[in-house]
């Protein structure tokens, strides 16, 4: 439904052991809020990114919960320490049941 | 009493260079350096020229100086599809003739020029819908819809850095001077023209905005307001519609008149766009 969704993700490729580092996501998306009414009067069905859940080595980091006053195309910045080698997965789910996915891998030296 | 309140008036506005960093430099992506000043060209009534860049808070020229940060990007990557998309009874996309959008650096600078065929002045947005039409006998876009906004900006993008350089003499002099008149001319309920704000009181307040010189190196620019792209004639638009006057169309001749002039009077200025404004 929602359409030209692109997940973009930085993460640093290296990185020293226990080390915060600064992890930037962004996702195209509408997010429309399921409030607006188009030219005819009807109501434009929600459609939103409702969570958002990025763990490491399958720990989880973060897992948040979007509402529909979100603005378009979503942007997160958090930090994380990385205790040992391993990859991010990133998780995007939609409304209309679709997910998206990205992963990054870090080495830690 | 009145000379007290113009007294007031007067402090309210010496405050407001508080509000941006106007000595910053712009780096993108740590090494792409653009200008944000230049000298004014001789035609321009400015002591220096400055990109509107330089009138916004840290945080929003902060989101300028990362591609990743630049919520502009987006449109361009958007572009990029769409650059190498066959469209069109033709069968061809921009990516036919033109191969990657990396070769059409260079030509965001020196729009709007002269078009010798045609005989007339054209905007970026006028010959991406000759290209359309014309090449790929596609339907041509809107002048400032969402698909032409994104376009503009993927041109703009691999142009960055490069100074605007429009030329104002020859064939286009005619042209330059009917934007030039528009320019001067007070318009509107309120009686105010383009320099009233953006020659005679840049750096100024207007309510609760800072004025910039209105240059238009950095457009398509993303504003925090609408998040999406806005063309550099929807700006006008919005400009003359504050004036309370009846606006020309976007693609008017009066408009594209007016962009040539106004780009001519940020000759020097890096190519910003996609930028980000509030």
């Amino acid at each position: 439904m929602a359409e030209n969704v692109t997940p973009r993700v930085r993460v640093p490729s290296s990185a020293t052991a226990g080390e915060e580092i600064t992890i930037k996501t962004l996702i195209s998306h509408v997010m429309e809020s399921g409030q607006r009414k188009d030219s005819d009067g009807n109501v434009i069905p929600r459609s939103i990114i409702n969570r958002f859940v990025v763990d490491f080595n399958g720990e989880n980091v973060i897992d948040v919960a979007l509402a529909p006053a979100i603005s378009t195309n979503p942007f997160f910045e958090f930090r994380a320490t990385v205790p040992e080698s391993g990859t991010f997965n990133f998780t995007w789910y939609d409304d209309d049941g679709s997910v998206y996915e990205d992963a990054k891998e870090v080495t830690v030296a | 009493m009145k000379t007290y309140a113009l007294a007031a008036l007067i402090g309210a506005v010496s405050v407001t260079s508080a509000l941006a960093d106007e000595d910053a430099d712009l780096v993108v992506n740590g090494d792409l350096e653009i200008a944000v000043r230049a000298p004014a060209p001789d035609h321009v009534n400015l002591p220096e020229v400055l990109s509107g860049w330089l009138f916004r808070s840290d945080e929003t020229q902060a989101l300028q100086t990362d591609d990743f940060d630049n919520p502009g990007m987006i449109f361009v990557d958007d572009a990029r599809e769409t650059w190498a998309s066959v469209e069109g009874a033709a069968g061809e996309s921009c990516q036919s003739c033109h191969n990657d959008p990396e070769s059409m650096a260079g030509v965001r600078p020196v729009y709007p020029k002269w078009n010798e065929e045609a005989g007339e002045v054209r905007t970026l947005a006028m010959q991406v819908n000759d290209c359309r039409e014309t090449r790929m006998q596609a339907e041509p876009w809107g002048y400032t819809s969402g698909k032409m906004a994104n376009m503009e900006a993927l041109l703009a993008s691999v142009s960055r850095g490069l100074p605007v350089n429009v030329a104002i003499d020859g064939p286009v002099a005619d042209t330059w001077a009917m934007g030039e008149e528009i320019y001067y001319t007070r318009y509107g309920q309120l009686e105010l023209s383009c320099a009233n704000c953006h020659e005679d009181n840049y750096g100024n307040n207007i309510r609760a905005d800072h004025l910039s010189q209105g240059q238009t190196n950095g457009f398509p620019t993303y504003r925090l307001k609408n998040a999406k792209l806005n063309t550099v004639q929807d700006r006008f638009k919005g400009c003359v519609r504050d004036t309370r006057a009846e606006t020309f169309s976007p693609g008017s001749a009066e408009f594209v008149a007016l962009e040539l002039y106004v780009a001519s009077r940020g000759n020097g200025l890096g190519v910003e766009g996609p930028s980000v404004r509030n």
